[in-house]
């Protein structure tokens, strides 16, 4: 039977519900360590989808992958709980300040390095910029096809898979062959829970770097390699520097600005007929409504 | 050649509102540049659009009409738009921030190399200097967009790679004709110099779009409800005294979210933008990313329980109290004052 080696792109994001300027460096990057990390939105969508790939074909390989700081190793954890079998994480100081472009560089190196993969998932946009660039670009860097805004698998046979897109005002099915990479929507289902067993077995995963902070930790894990999550530098993988990090990315911040809304001198109006009355009068006389 | 390009989108059989839009700042920053104004159009069928286009200033339209090239799919339109950037190298290039310029843009900007912005709410000719490599950039596009959910406003350059792109959402931009008789060029493009013959491994199988039912954009009065309207049955009362104005129903997320109304009719950093002549909001609280798509509305009345929401800051008329009391009085007595 079909297996299929899929990779799934998943990022730890700020949570961007509740910052403020203090989260921005002088330089106009973005400084993470002020903030809370989660596992980026939409990247449990496509994990899920990834799941269901294996569902239908169990001999079929997960591997999550991720660029960015030691931390966050830690999504790769909460992947491997909910059904992921590999975890990669991709991360150097060549890398930072990367923009969409020199991320997908990276990201692109590191599936070729993989090898053979036939399918590719990822979240169609990551709420810290809410680009949505990273997927098309890993797709063109690899010269692969896209289906952006995917929902829902429809079909999935050895050679062929069918998907479901979410656009704007309606929905259209694509088929594509392998290799492909797919960017799901928020409306895709939800991610399955972690699984009580997975979340035994994989508690004490981490990567080297993080072990030798604690001593203890690296004796007690030393015998099961699949504890040891996989941690890749610029020199594992086969890449172009000049492509990396700050000096590989087009764009650059210029300059952030607070917002600051200029307040209005504003009428107060009660809720008593005789004030309303006169509110909807005065609009009226003004051509304001009417 | 190096001049600013607009990527005309296909809504449809019609060309999307967003792309007059793009055309029209397209024209304003060409002539700050002192460049000129190209457009492109794929698609099939595509005779006579090029009447619709010209009046905004272009000076260049560039038209793929093959019917391989609708509907929309990424790598026909990517594999064109690329090879005929390469060839006339334009300085800046504008999309839609829509299913399908959110589509092209990076994978297009990825074969360029080149830095694309996406959901800019602001674009600029200026310069930078570059104070490591002592260099001054004339003439840059500022990309400027709101960036971390919507709680800090970022400028966004790139200073050696081009085109510079970037997407722009609908109805952020205002859009106007330049002169009706404008006189373009039409450039037809031999569709077999610049359409790779691998573009075509993903087949469109199925497709159903329906058209838009709501114009929420260019309507003179827009009633918005938010998470304080409490439920759908409560908003058929907004949808009462916006028909009686002339006008139509928007809502904030949060109101989208509980599943009030339509995602349609979302106004705001992720929704669209809209400036009427009177935004009445009925229990929004006025958080920053619900203001980005109002905040140019003539009129502002704020409807809120409580007199402290912050949105009562930026309106012009305060009622304080409840929207299921005050919408009921202001039908009431518009119908009594309207002649
Ligand atoms: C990246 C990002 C993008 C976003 N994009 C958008 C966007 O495009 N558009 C958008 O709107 N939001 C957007 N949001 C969400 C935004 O931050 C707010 O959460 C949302 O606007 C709140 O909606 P609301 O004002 O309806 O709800 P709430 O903040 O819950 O406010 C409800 C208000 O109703 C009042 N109220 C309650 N009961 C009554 C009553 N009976 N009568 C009168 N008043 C009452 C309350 O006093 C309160 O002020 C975005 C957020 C993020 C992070
Ligand atoms: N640093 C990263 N590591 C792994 N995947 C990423 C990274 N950045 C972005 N992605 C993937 O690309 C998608 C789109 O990201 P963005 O373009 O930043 O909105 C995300 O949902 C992820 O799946």
């Amino acid at each position: 039977m079909k297996s299929f080696q899929i990779v799934v792109l998943a990022k730890q994001v700020p949570d961007t519900r509740n910052v403020g300027k203090d989260a921005m460096k002088a330089d106009g990057t973005v400084n993470r360590a002020a903030l809370p990390a989660i596992f980026n939105p939409e990247d449990l969508h496509a994990l899920e989808q990834a799941l269901r790939i294996k569902d239908q074909f169990p001999g079929s390989t997960i591997t999550l992958l991720t660029m960015g700081p030691v931390r966050a190793a830690e999504i790769l954890k909460e992947g491997f709980y909910r059904g992921a079998d590999d975890g990669i994480l991709l991360t150097d100081r060549a890398f930072a300040g990367s923009d969409t472009l020199a991320t997908s560089y990276a990201l692109s190196c590191a599936i070729r390095k993989i090898k053979d993969v036939d399918i590719i998932v990822c979240g169609r946009q990551a709420i810290d910029g809410d680009t949505a660039q990273v997927g098309p670009q890993v797709a063109e860097k690899l010269g692969i096809p896209q289906i952006t805004y995917a929902e829902e698998i429809v079909s999935l046979t050895k050679d062929k898979i069918q998907v479901k897109r979410r656009l704007e005002r309606g929905v259209e099915i694509v088929e594509a062959a392998f290799p492909v990479l797919i960017t799901v929507n928020s409306s895709a289902p939800h991610c399955r829970p972690r699984n009580a067993k997975r979340l035994m077995k994989y508690k004490h995963a981490s990567t080297i770097s993080k072990r030798q902070e604690s001593e203890e930790d690296y004796l007690s894990t030393a015998n099961h390699s699949y504890l040891t999550i996989k941690e890749w530098s610029v020199n594992d993988i086969e890449c172009d520097h000049e492509q990396l990090g700050l000096g590989g990315s087009p764009t650059k911040v210029k300059k952030v600005d607070n917002i600051v809304f200029q307040s209005k001198e504003s009428r107060r109006i009660e809720d008593f007929d005789d004030d309303i009355n006169a509110l909807m009068k005065e609009l009226i006389t003004s051509h304001i409504i009417g | 050649m190096n001049n600013v390009i607009v990527y005309c989108e296909l809504d449809e059989g019609k060309i999307a509102e967003v792309s007059f839009e793009l055309l029209t700042k397209g024209r304003s920053l060409a002539n700050q540049l002192n460049c000129k104004l190209d457009a492109l159009l794929i698609g099939s069928n595509l005779k006579g659009f090029e009447k619709e286009i010209f009046p905004f200033g272009v000076d260049t339209l560039y038209i793929a009409d093959d019917k391989r090239l609708s509907p929309y799919s990424t790598l026909p339109h990517s594999s064109v738009v690329v090879n005929l950037f390469k060839e006339i190298t334009p300085q800046i290039c504008l999309m839609g921030a829509t299913t399908i310029g959110r589509d092209l843009g990076p994978r297009v900007s990825s074969a360029l190399k080149s830095g694309l912005t996406a959901d800019c709410t602001e674009l600029e000719i200026g310069d930078h200097e570059d104070k490591k490599l002592k260099k001054v950039y004339k003439d840059l596009l500022y990309q400027i967009r709101p960036a971390f959910g919507g709680n800090i406003i970022a400028t966004i350059i790139n200073p050696d790679c081009r085109p510079q792109m970037a997407t722009v959402r609908e109805g952020v931009m205002k859009k106007a004709i330049v002169d009706e008789n404008y006189k373009g060029k039409l450039v037809n493009l031999d569709i077999n110099k610049y359409l790779d013959e691998t573009a075509f491994v993903v087949k469109i199988i199925e497709r159903h779009i329906e058209s838009s039912k709501v114009n929420i954009k260019n309507s003179p009065v827009i009633v918005a409800g938010g998470f304080g309207v409490g439920s759908s049955d409560n908003f058929r009362q907004l949808f009462h005294l916006a028909s009686i104005l002339g006008g139509e129903v928007g809502a904030s997320r949060a109101a989208v979210d509980a599943g009030y109304v339509e995602h349609e009719r979302q106004i705001g950093q992720t929704g669209i933008t809209v400036r009427p002549k009177l935004y009445i909001a009925c229990g929004i609280s006025g958080q920053i990313q619900h203001l980005a798509g109002m905040l140019e509305s003539s009129i502002v009345i704020s409807i809120n329980s409580d007199p402290n929401a912050p949105i009562n800051k930026i309106a012009n008329y305060v009622i304080v109290g409840k929207v299921e009391d005050v919408i009921p009085k202001m039908i009431r007595y518009y119908k009594e004052n309207v002649k």
